[in-house]
């Protein structure tokens, strides 16, 4: 699905991680491990293309990302540190845009997907009035709604409570028994019940006696 | 279920009708910049002279020159929120065509800042003895002028969007770009003022805002993209 070769990059003149390689399968899980400032979050974006400081390929589908970029992007979700929602519209008018930048519209799908997410009731509340881990939800029904079959995950447990984070988790390994996949970083103990591929980016900058 | 497909025109629409609904409630990013408007052009008879002739003889500048300004102010509006919420890296990272979309944010945004400009203007160019038949010349240029500067300043705010204060540094960026339109666009009052024809400067502001519908949107999504890295 998505495999990189020999992939370098480095930021104010530290290498974060170089030579790496590795392939993405529909239907696996990854997650990039490494401790704060390895580069977890500059690799995400990165194979997402919002990053283009590196050297080295990404091929989608076996085509570099460069000649397949509209297919990559109708395949791939993102899910970054903020939560792409505006705060002065509602659950539902954020949800609404997110769909038709996507290339659809379905009120029925959004008001499910809120439903899913525990929002029941909430789709006409600013979300500024919303608590964080509300707001979270809301960035998260976008998973139940994204028909990309790659989900990139930056963090996605935070400001969550336990039933969320299960309910995140079943909905990871959901994703790869359809066929999907996902590649996340966090630094929550996973339980999935699906195979976890790692990369470790501690590891690779040779930074395990570090952490020992 | 009931997915339904959307075009491109769809999705246009949907980002332009965000567009207006975020700035509706956030009323402050519209009044604000019309309320300097206001107040900006009313300090020049009391700073200078109330004298009816002297007014009339700097109004259309004064009109055009505060005009201007807050269209750079209400810029700021344009893709602050996007980029701290992170809805910008999802509009980038969208398979639609980010050319259209920067399009229709920008008109959304005019449509809601720089169109309450236009419709004040003529009451402020009353307030400094605007001549009867200068009034004309003065509303189609800024009718024609403000999407233009809407345009340059969006691809200053691309620019500065990642900075945390950027207002002045939007303002050295942009003002330069701008003053082809303020030449043209004074120039058409000046003209009607003299009794000539000012047709000839219409279709000159209407190249310059042709110029800036096609290229504009280039320069803002390759500044957004430089901002999101």
């Amino acid at each position: 699905m998505l495999s990189v070769s020999a992939l370098h990059c480095e930021r104010d003149e530290r290498v974060l991680f170089t030579n790496l390689d590795f392939a993405i399968a529909p239907g696996e899980v990854w997650q990039v491990q490494g401790q704060n400032g390895s580069g977890k979050t500059t690799l995400l974006r990165i194979l997402c293309g919002l990053n283009h400081d590196y050297s080295g390929d990404i091929f989608w589908q076996g085509e570099p990302v460069q000649r397949v970029s509209e297919e990559f992007r109708a395949g791939v979700f993102y899910l970054g540190h903020s939560p792409a929602i505006n705060k002065a519209l509602t659950p539902l008018q954020n949800l609404r845009w997110f769909c038709a930048v996507t290339g659809f519209s379905d009120d029925a799908a959004i008001e499910a997907a809120l439903a899913a997410q525990g929002l029941r009731g909430y789709e006409d509340v600013p979300c500024r009035n919303l608590s964080a881990g509300q707001q979270r939800r809301v960035s998260l029904a976008r998973l139940n709604l994204s028909p990309a079959s790659l989900w990139i995950l930056d963090e996605p447990f935070t400001a969550l409570d336990r039933h969320a984070v299960a309910a995140l988790e079943k909905q990871v390994a959901a994703k790869a028994r359809a066929g999907g996949s996902v590649l996340l970083t966090t630094h929550h103990q996973l339980q999935l019940d699906w195979e976890l591929k790692r990369i470790d980016l501690d590891a690779l900058a040779g930074r395990r006696e570090l952490r020992a | 279920m009931s997915r339904q497909t959307l075009g491109v025109w769809g999705s246009l629409r949907a980002t332009f009708g965000r567009e207006l609904l975020i700035l509706w409630r956030s009323p402050g990013d519209i009044v604000n910049p019309l309320m300097f408007f206001v107040i900006a052009v009313s300090l020049f008879p009391l700073g200078g002279d109330a004298d009816p002739t002297y007014l009339s003889g700097i109004a259309a500048g004064v009109v055009w020159v505060t005009a201007l300004l807050a269209v750079m102010l209400s810029m700021e509006s344009l893709f602050r929120s996007d980029y701290e919420d992170g809805s910008l890296e999802q509009l980038l990272l969208s398979p639609q065509p980010l050319y259209f979309h920067l399009l229709a944010k920008v008109a959304g945004h005019w449509l809601m800042t720089g169109l309450p400009l236009v419709i004040l203007s003529p009451l402020l160019a009353m307030m400094l003895a605007l001549p009867d038949e200068a009034y004309t010349p003065l509303i189609i240029g800024l009718l024609v002028g403000t999407p233009t500067l809407n345009l340059i300043g969006a691809i200053g705010m691309a620019l500065t969007v990642g900075l945390a204060r950027s207002g002045l540094l939007l303002a050295v960026l942009v003002l330069p770009l701008s003053i082809p339109v303020l030449v043209f666009g004074t120039g058409m009052v000046q003209a009607a003022l003299a009794g000539l024809p000012y047709t000839g400067l219409v279709a000159l502001l209407g190249a310059l805002l042709v110029l800036a519908l096609s290229l504009a949107p280039l320069a803002i999504g390759a500044a957004l993209r430089i901002s999101v890295n």
